[in-house]
């Protein structure tokens, strides 16, 4: 063997345990609960108090009640609800790299929605994401995360689901290029990416603790949002809630890193953002979380806020880039801020000022307060752009409130007055562009 | 039941917590002086002082006043400033409808409290979170510089 | 006198809304019997205008509604500048429901709008204070036994010089009353005139600035409930169901109404009532418009501008406009809202055989009729309390609302206050029809020979006082289009009458005009450029035998700097007009950045509108006015999707804000014509105003309001 070969083979062996090693990454990535060590033991072992189910307040609710209560923990509704749609009939658009998905009728409906389907096929579909004529369902459905649900959890949210009014809606096909289309890869992706296991305690934790971890891992599935995707698509569980994306906005870190994760926040800060979509000085639940929290956490007893704010303190930090240290507070005085953005400046003070002061700490109430804010501090501003273009809540109901901009405001102006608002009030200026808010107006 | 001083008194009002200081003031203690323009703070009409600072009443749920002072238009002449923002509307007949004009005159009397000598920038920033429909801007930028000469 | 002056040319071709058929005088003595209580002989009250008590405490009734023009004013100023009545201290009173006592002398209706209202009522309110100054006067020497023409008036007073003697119209209160009014009043010498034409401040404003002032949605009767209301997305709908479950056991919802095209509801407070709204699930029938878009809109438009339609001039041109050296081009105007700062509202209550109605409207008789027809009574069964307006622009010309209140007040115990959130108020409005003109011109050696302009659009007149419109042409449609200050040697004027589908036109603030000034004046420009000229020096020339609208185009572009240097893609442009009676001039200056962004950085107006009755007033009209026109050339949009209107409020239904304001200068031109209106020239101006501006800045012309800074944008790539 010429050295020349030689160092061929081993630059191929190299590449070849490379690409094994990388490969094995891809494709085996750690349990939602292996950060915690401990031994993780069946259900029906573990000492503690009832950890699934619901909470002690309810005990003894009807099943319906029950039922309602775990629909809410796992926010059915946010997603198989369309905007101005009857709950639970689906229609919801959800766009993906690959195109657009649109979520199913689960109202009692015989023929469009999931009436005539039996209780096995409705398990199968939410713990191993298989449709009722065998098709494999796209994980944007978050199987991976429901697997983790006990049988008689989902069965309890079926039986509240055939209580709700029966909604005649056609189900909308998705918009999937081929090979996206091929459902039958979705198997695949299932076999490395969907554990098929239900929630496993950890022997050495409090019941609160994995009460906490059910309520956040199996119901709440807060890591399809809050953590990173692998290529595969897979939660990359590796860096276990360091921030994901969600329909155009920035889900952040919730880790226990001081500076980009929430290890800074108090407890009370974090039962305050789940159960009321604010926290002083923290900021407001805003997209898609604000949902989350209009429809399913604000909806929890304090205990399982409570738990779910243990679980959640525990998270190993990881930093990201994404949210750099929190800026000080702003200059009150309006000319004291950024000049280089006079357009943006004219846009804040004529349509923002009046709620959120030149302080950035809130005119009227607290909600409004921006500096402090993640969104505010994200140099990418994502959030503060969409937040302008989308709003959130609505002026008769009491929580956070505030127009959406996006119909009369040009995409320049958005584009403007984001960056406006990031410099004053954030740790770094965002350049977002009109081609960014162009783009974010489709999500 | 909730207790706040406005213009100086203090008043009770048997009221949801949640119900905006606009309403309070409006339906239950008949002080109309304050407007309904928009109930989404785009539009000043509604702006009252909490100690003395420049605050959109539609937004304001009435159980966050606490023990901050509330003044409104029918009490804003008794300050000095109110008073001279008052006059100077007169003076160089600022108003058209009028309808806009509670919230301009309570946002110029906070401006001029905090800023003696606010220059057009100030002015802008200041004002142009209240929108007058009948286009009284002209006016209410000189009322304001007249009510600063004058203080 | 009062024909006289009122059927002068420029009235009845102008902005009156109708024009000559319409004309009636103010009827003095009918007025004085209906009004002077008998046994009452210590107040003077010569007519239905005026009251004077015996203390010397003067009241005027006022026919029109003051919204912000400054018309109460205005009218007090031209019965005390003949009365010689001092202004300090007046009562102004709205006046109560009555076409006879008060009907508008143009409209035959008691109406406040399309700038009628100085126009109107110059001579008429006038020869009240002068009659009743005879009277006085009268009086005084009777008492004196002296010769009358020896007695002389100042200050509220009759003086007798001669002998030193005087007496207030207080003290002459009783014994005037006794006097018969002069059947020819003697009117004052312009010369002698110590109010008209010097600035007055106004006296509707005190009140205003310490929030004592009362507008429609202030009204308290005892014991009132407030409500509020949800009327169809789409143009026509009816209720189809509703799910009330969580509204009904809110805090302070009392009742809720379900009628076929509205949800109402009912509680403590207006918020109770919203949120309680607010919590309804309603399920709508959209009914036969739920595929009207703003797409559709302009499709439909742009058919109709297909058809000849009614001819309104036609000297000839039509021959000319054909071959080379034919411009044409198509201007078109969106859907609006009127968006007054004050929302729409209607207080009323509902007793067995009587209702009463307290509300700002700019209609009162029609207010009075609508409310007794919905609720079953006779109009006089029907008392309306009119109040000041925040903000009208049109809107208050609707009765609409009126009828809506009533219907909900019929289900209601004692009063109730109707208060439309602000998203109802722009989002289920009458709306500023869109509108489109079809211009074509044909150059000769640098000359139009030829000029022709087609509007298309509703007729608003057509509906809101049938008896104005001839069926053929709407005077309003076609004003400042069938009358310009332009001399062109033919042209052709037509009017094609279109009411967009699935939407309620209305009125709104510089009415016909707003087209056709924008159309005439942009397509001037538009001419002006082919034919390599500027467009001052083009418009010069057409002007022949106007020379009141040279003059303000001479002030204006004179005090604009015309031809003055400006920074890189800036632009000054003009926009002349005729209407409405009154000649206006207004040139904008803007600056263009290159992403399109459109700054209007200075605004310079002259105006002619006659005699200036209140000089200080008509500028601040004008300044008012200019602002309204900004907001709809720089942001005004209404826009339907599946017949639903997009837009609900102040963050997507864009005004001006004061950060957005240009320097603005206006110059008033003295003269002793009769007034012509002063509320709405200055909206018109702006559109052409500020296009022809951005054309000269950057050589694009804009078709279609409003500013499209993303269409400027990609033209500057291009
Ligand atoms: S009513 Fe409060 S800002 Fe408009
Ligand atoms: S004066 Fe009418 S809205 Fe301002």
């Amino acid at each position: 063997m010429t050295p020349r070969r030689r160092n061929w083979m081993l630059l191929g062996a190299a590449v070849l345990i490379f690409a094994v090693v990388f490969a094995w990454r891809l494709l085996f990535l750690p349990s939602a609960l292996a950060f915690a060590g401990g031994h993780q033991v069946d259900l029906s072992q573990y000492q503690g108090a009832s950890i699934t189910g619901v909470p002690a307040e309810l005990a003894n609710a009807d099943p319906v009640t029950n039922g309602k209560y775990l629909a809410e923990a796992t926010d059915c509704a946010a997603c198989h609800t369309a905007k101005g749609g009857k709950p639970f009939a689906g229609g919801r658009p959800f766009k993906l790299p690959f195109g657009t998905i649109y979520t199913p009728n689960i109202t009692p409906d015989r023929e469009t929605g999931i009436g005539a389907w039996t209780n096995a096929e409705f398990l199968r579909a939410v713990h191993k994401g298989i449709g009722r004529a065998g098709e494999r369902l796209y994980p944007a459905f978050p199987y991976a995360s429901y697997t983790l649900l006990t049988d008689a959890d989902v069965l309890a949210i079926r039986g509240y689901l055939s209580t709700v009014p029966a909604v005649r809606q056609e189900n909308m096909p998705n918009s999937f290029g081929f090979p996206f289309n091929q459902r039958w890869l979705m198997a695949i992706w299932g076999t490395f990416f969907n554990p098929n296991t239900r929630f496993r305690p950890v022997a050495e934790r409090s019941a609160q603790w994995n009460r906490g971890a059910y309520l956040v891992e199996a119901a709440g599935h807060c890591g399809e949002c809050h953590t990173p995707r692998t290529l595969m698509q897979a939660m990359n569980t590796r860096r276990k809630f360091a921030g994901g994306q969600a329909e155009g906005w920035n889900a952040y870190n919730i880790t226990g890193d001081r500076l980009s994760g929430i290890g800074a926040w108090s407890p009370t800060d974090l039962a305050s953002y789940l159960a009321k979509g604010h926290a002083l000085g923290r900021g407001v639940a805003s997209g898609p979380m604000a949902e989350a929290v209009a429809l399913s956490t604000s909806r929890m007893t304090p205990t399982d806020i409570a738990a779910m704010v243990t679980y959640l303190r525990t998270i190993p930090p990881v930093s990201s880039k994404a949210s750099p240290a929190m800026a000080g507070p702003a200059p009150a005085v309006a000319s004291a801020g950024p000049s280089d953005n006079p357009g943006g400046k004219r846009l804040f003070e004529g349509a923002c000022a009046s709620c959120h002061a030149w302080s950035g700490r809130g005119a009227v109430t607290p909600d409004q307060q921006l500096t402090g804010n993640r969104a505010v501090n994200d140099a990418s501003a994502a959030n503060v752009a969409m937040m302008i273009l989308n709003g959130i809540g609505s002026p008769e109901h009491s929580g956070a409130f505030m127009p959406s901009f996006r119909a009369a405001y040009s995409d320049e102006e958005i584009a403007s007055v984001a960056n406006y608002v990031t410099a004053r009030f954030g740790a770094k200026p965002s350049r977002v562009s009109a081609a960014d808010v162009r783009k974010m107006r489709e999500e | 039941m909730v207790s706040m001083r406005v213009n100086d008194e203090m008043t009770e009002v048997a009221v949801d917590a949640d119900t905006p200081l606009l309403w309070v003031l409006r339906d239950l203690l008949g002080m109309t002086g304050t407007k309904f323009g928009c109930g989404i703070a785009q539009c000043g009409a509604c702006t009252v002082h909490l100690d003395g600072v420049a605050v959109r009443s539609c937004r304001l749920p009435v159980g966050e006043v606490g023990d901050r002072a509330v003044r409104t238009i029918e009490g804003v002449g008794s300050t000095p400033v109110g008073a001279r923002v008052q006059q100077a509307w007169l003076d160089l007949d600022v108003i058209q409808c009028g309808y806009c004009q509670s919230g301009q005159i309570m946002a110029a009397a906070a401006l001029l409290a905090a800023n003696p000598e606010p220059d057009d920038a100030d002015i802008d920033a200041a004002m142009a979170g209240n929108i007058c429909r009948c286009g009284t801007y002209v006016r209410i930028r000189d009322g304001i510089k007249r009510a600063a000469q004058h203080g | 006198m009062a024909d006289a002056v009122l059927s002068r040319r420029q009235i009845l071709r102008t902005g009156a809304l109708g024009g000559a058929a319409l004309f009636l005088g103010v009827n003095l003595r009918s007025a004085d019997v209906a009004l002077a209580a008998p046994g009452d002989n210590a107040t003077f009250k010569p007519d239905a205008f005026i009251r004077i008590a015996s203390d010397g405490r003067a009241t005027l009734i006022m026919p029109q509604t003051e919204m912000g023009q400054g018309i109460y004013t205005g009218l007090a100023m031209l019965i005390a500048e003949e009365l010689d009545l001092p202004l300090d201290g007046v009562v102004l009173e709205a006046a109560p429901a009555s076409d006879k006592l008060y009907g508008n002398p143009i409209f035959k209706v008691q109406a406040t709008g399309g700038s009628t209202s100085m126009m109107g009522y110059w001579m008429p309110m006038r020869k009240v204070g002068a009659s009743a100054r005879a009277m006085l006067v009268a009086a005084a020497a009777r008492r004196w036994r002296v010769d009358p023409q020896s007695c002389r008036t100042e200050a509220g007073a009759v003086l007798h010089d001669p002998s030193g003697r005087s007496l207030t119209y207080g003290a002459l209160a009783g014994a005037a009353m006794r006097e018969t009014p002069p059947t020819e009043p003697v009117l004052k010498d312009p010369s002698k005139f110590r109010l008209i034409g010097h600035s007055h401040r106004r006296l509707d404003t005190p009140e205003k600035t310490n929030g004592r002032a009362r507008y429609g949605i202030d009204a308290m009767p005892a014991g009132v409930r407030f409500a509020t209301l949800a009327s169809p997305p789409v143009y026509g709908g009816k209720v189809l169901a509703i799910d009330d479950s969580q509204a009904k056991s809110l805090p302070g919802v009392r009742q809720i109404i379900v009628l076929d095209d509205l949800v109402a509801v009912v509680g403590d407070t207006s918020w109770a009532a919203m949120r309680g709204l607010a919590a309804i699930d309603i399920r709508w029938d959209d009914g036969a418009f739920a595929n009207v878009s703003t797409e559709t809109l302009y499709n439909d438009l742009e058919q109709a501008g297909r058809s000849e339609g009614a001819i309104v001039v036609d000297t000839g041109a039509r021959d000319s406009l054909i071959g080379d050296g034919v411009i044409s081009a198509r201007y078109e105007l969106p859907l609006l809202a009127h968006a007054p700062m004050e929302p729409m509202n209607c207080t009323v209550h509902i007793t067995p055989g009587h209702c009463e109605v307290w509300v700002g409207t700019q209609v009162m008789t029609m207010t009075q009729r609508a409310a007794a027809e919905e609720a079953g009574l006779t109009p006089e069964q029907v008392t309306v309390h009119n109040h000041l307006i925040g903000g009208g622009f049109g809107r208050r010309l609707e009765v609409d609302g009126i009828r809506k209140a009533v219907r909900i007040a019929r289900l209601v115990d004692g009063p109730v206050k109707v208060v439309w959130t602000r998203e109802e108020d722009i989002g289920k409005a009458p709306y500023r029809s869109v509108y489109g003109a079809w211009m074509k011109a044909k150059l000769e050696n640098g000359k139009p020979v030829a000029w022709s302009h087609k509007a298309v659009g509703p007729t608003v007149v057509g509906r809101w006082l049938p008896p104005a419109f001839n069926g053929k042409i709407d005077n309003d449609a076609v004003d400042g289009a069938a009358e310009t200050p332009y001399d062109f040697p033919s042209s052709f004027v037509t009017w094609v009458r279109h009411e967009p589908r699935g939407v309620q036109t209305a009125f709104w603030r510089g009415v016909g005009p707003n087209l056709n000034i924008f159309a005439t004046e942009s397509f001037v420009d538009r001419v002006a450029h082919e034919a390599k000229q500027d467009p001052l020096a083009f418009r010069r020339v057409l002007i022949g035998k106007h020379p009141r609208a040279r003059a303000v185009l001479d002030i204006a572009t004179e005090k604009a700097g015309w031809g003055g240097a400006l920074p890189p893609r800036s632009g000054r442009g003009i926009s002349l007009q005729f209407a409405f009676g009154t000649y206006l001039c207004t040139v904008a200056e803007v600056i263009v950045a290159d992403d399109g962004a459109v700054s209007v950085t200075r605004m310079t107006t002259a105006v002619d509108c006659g005699t200036p009755v209140n000089p200080d007033g008509i500028i601040s009209q004008i300044q008012g006015g200019l602002v309204f026109g900004l907001s709809a050339a720089l942001h005004g949009r209404i826009t339907l999707v599946a017949g639903r209107v997009q837009q609900s409020n102040f963050h997507d239904y864009r005004v001006m804000r004061m950060d957005e304001m240009p320097r603005i200068e206006v110059h008033v031109v003295r003269n002793a014509e009769a007034p012509g209106g002063i509320g709405e020239p200055g909206t018109v101006s702006v559109q052409g105003a500020v296009c022809n501006a951005i054309y000269a800045a950057t050589g694009v012309q804009l078709m279609r309001m409003p500013i499209d800074q993303a269409l400027i944008a990609k033209d500057l790539q291009a």
